[in-house]
């Protein structure tokens, strides 16, 4: 894993260049897990061992079913949950190595956007004052100056001037999600992750937001870290797009060439396994046998060999090595050692 | 015409609220035949699930909820039947499955005691042969090992183990008509293939006619017959699956085929939408219904309400301009 990391870091031109704006290394979350006299035995790997890095401006895709880690990845990046281990640098820093003082000024770059637009807002607090309040925290302007920017961010979002004085009730979801984003973006940051951002939403409004989205990272130059679990809008926003499965990053590649070639055998069963929204395209599925397994007790060997359809011995035994097998595109799997 | 299953004529939900009465289902027309899936389409709010609980009349008579229309199933009107006979229909001819399997399975017993409950209720099974069904119908779902799983919790199981119990419980009495609201929208994708695979198999084998509810139009593609698409308590469309995807014809289907994202072809295009967002039942537009968010409108849209006029093969539209704005979709290929 960490050789793959080293090999990377001494050709960094090769990518014609582009500038990698976070550099996230063998990050590892455990949590504990307390027995009835609240021992800790056990630990859930929600996240165990995964090494990507964002470019400056490009959305990169974090996908996977329910419990594979995917927001808790997204959430240890900002430290909101603090790492078992491992490193993420941004501006050439570590910032897991940061004091709380010191990476509180970070902060301001990095933001976030819930995937629940309903319980991520103060319902008591004014819009204004809820859209204001990064920037009171970050000390930025003064109250006039503040408003100004709120007002300003409001029109961005999409939203009318008045909704500065109205409360969380009063706005549908896709409102609220786009007061979520101009939370976000009123402090300029460089990198916003969003969580399921459009999943919570009707298909139309997705839409509307999804558009947003893009409108908003051309103008700001934004880059996304953008985790949700629906495929067909992952493909839609993102550059680059990585898989987890358990804990792990199984596959990574640019998203033309992972919907074309995928590699691992669990990107190609949830490729497969997307109902397709056109009835003429008959779709070959490969059914998974079987569910996700716990992460507390994760399988040994390579994660998913327990609902793989071409698992081997040395599947159950060693776990596969990160490979990158074309340029950029990256695969955990034994049968592409 | 030979008698369709089930058949929905002029229904409508009334629900007294404080700040007035609202119709969340409002005349709507629709009919289900044996072995077929119909699906209903549209977003939240857009009443079909309120359609669907209609049906089996689960909301509660006690003058907050008025009915009005027929809702014929095999000749018999459900709105016209003493809730003694209801009870007799429910779980037995019609089923249904919720979205939230955790919330729709009691907790407090096991989840072979809930199989087994509509059998012995209905069937009239003696403990012993309800058990050997209840196994059975665990086998059937591809639950493995039945003979302990039936003595589990439903806290024990995972999210996609629970929405095959719950299949197992409404499937158990052999429904004639299952009615599925939003069955796999809580389950991840591999488990949503497995769980509606299930379904289609289990269809054959019964003869059922399946009421699909969802919001997926992935889902309606894939796996229904017929699709009604529903806004704000009315069906504005309503064709087979093939022309209805191929050539929609209301704006407002048009406008969801299209703002889904594609999973083949140009990535950089920009998804269409459909401006706005759907109003409150407290303040129906005049005219048509979607007219404030079609991109077509024109002053008679706004000012008069189009009726639902019958097209050949089965096709219902609800839109004054369908003519004119014709092959408007470009759905990919």
């Amino acid at each position: 894993m960490q050789h793959e990391a080293v090999k990377w870091e001494a050709q960094p031109e090769s990518e014609s260049a582009r500038k990698k704006l976070l550099d996230i290394k063998g990050i590892k979350k455990y949590f504990p897990v307390k027995n009835s006299i609240g021992v800790t035995k056990k630990f859930v790997k929600a996240v165990d061992d995964v090494t990507f890095y964002l470019y400056e401006g490009e959305t990169y895709g974090l996908v996977g079913e329910s419990g594979c880690g995917k927001s808790t990845l997204g959430r240890t990046i900002l430290r909101l949950t603090e790492p078992t281990e491992g490193e993420v640098f941004f501006g050439g820093k570590d910032i897991f190595k940061l004091s709380d003082l010191e990476f509180r000024k970070e902060r301001q770059d990095l933001q976030m956007v819930f995937q629940d637009p309903y319980s991520s807002l103060n319902p008591r607090k004014r819009i204004g004052d809820s859209i204001a309040e990064p920037m009171v925290i970050h000390k930025i302007g003064n109250s006039h100056e503040r408003m100004e920017r709120v007002f300003d961010i409001l029109e961005k979002v999409g939203l009318h001037p008045e909704a500065y004085y109205r409360f969380p009730h009063e706005f549908s979801g896709g409102q609220r999600q786009r007061i979520g984003l101009a939370r976000a973006l009123v402090v300029n940051p460089k990198l916003v992750i969003c969580d399921e951002p459009v999943s919570a939403l009707d298909v139309s409004i997705q839409s509307q937001i999804i558009n947003l989205l893009e409108d908003l990272q051309e103008e700001f130059g934004l880059t996304y870290l953008f985790v949700a679990h629906d495929l067909s809008v992952v493909r839609h926003i993102s550059d680059r797009i990585g898989v987890m499965y358990l804990g792990k990053m199984v596959e990574e590649a640019e998203t033309d060439e992972l919907f074309a070639n995928p590699l691992h055998p669990y990107t190609q069963a949830l490729l497969s396994s997307i109902p397709h929204p056109n009835p003429k395209m008959k779709q070959e599925k490969i059914n998974l046998k079987g569910e996700i397994p716990s992460p507390i007790n994760p399988p040994s060997g390579c994660t998913f060999h327990t609902r793989c359809p071409l698992a081997t011995d040395i599947c159950k035994q060693a776990v596969p090595k990160r490979v990158e097998k074309t340029p950029g595109h990256f695969v955990a799997c034994h049968l592409q050692q | 015409m030979g008698e369709h299953l089930l058949e929905v004529k002029k229904l409508k939900t009334h629900f007294q609220t404080e700040r007035g009465k609202v119709t969340a289902v409002d005349g709507i027309s629709l009919h289900v035949d044996r072995g077929e899936v119909l699906a209903i389409v549209g977003e939240s709010g857009c009443g079909k699930s309120v359609t669907a609980q209609s049906i089996l009349r689960l909301f509660e008579e006690n003058g907050v909820t008025t009915y009005d229309g027929e809702i014929n199933f095999e000749g018999k009107n459900l709105l016209e039947q003493p809730l003694s006979e209801m009870r007799k229909i429910r779980g037995n001819d019609i089923s249904m499955i919720f979205q939230d399997p955790l919330s729709s399975l009691n907790p407090v017993f096991t989840i072979g005691d809930q199989i087994m409950e509509p059998i012995m209720l209905h069937q009239k099974l003696s403990k012993k042969e309800a058990y050997k069904r209840a196994i059975e119908m665990l086998k059937l779902i591809g639950i493995p090992a039945p003979e302990q799983r039936v003595h589990e919790y439903p806290h024990q199981i995972s999210g996609g183990m629970r929405q095959r119990v719950m299949i197992a419980i409404a499937l158990a009495c052999q429904p004639k008509l299952l009615i599925a609201d939003e069955p796999t929208t809580a389950l991840d994708v591999t488990i949503q293939s497995q769980i509606l695979e299930l379904i289609d198999s289990l269809r054959q084998k019964l003869d059922m006619g399946i009421m699909l509810i969802t919001h997926d139009l992935g889902v309606v593609a894939q796996h229904c017959t017929r699709v009604a698409v529903m806004y704000l308590g009315e069906v504005v469309e309503e064709g087979d699956v093939d022309s209805l995807f191929e050539n929609p014809l209301h704006p407002y289907t048009q406008g969801l085929i299209n703002s889904i994202p594609q999973l083949t072809g140009d990535r950089n295009q920009k998804l269409s939408i459909i401006k706005g967002m759907v109003p409150s039942l407290n303040d129906i537009p005049k005219g048509c219904r979607f007219a404030p968010r079609c991109p077509y409108a024109s002053a008679k849209c706004i000012e008069e309400k189009p009726a639902l006029e019958t097209l050949e093969n089965n096709k219902r539209i609800m839109c004054w301009h369908y003519k004119e704005i014709e092959g408007a979709v470009s759905n990919a290929t």
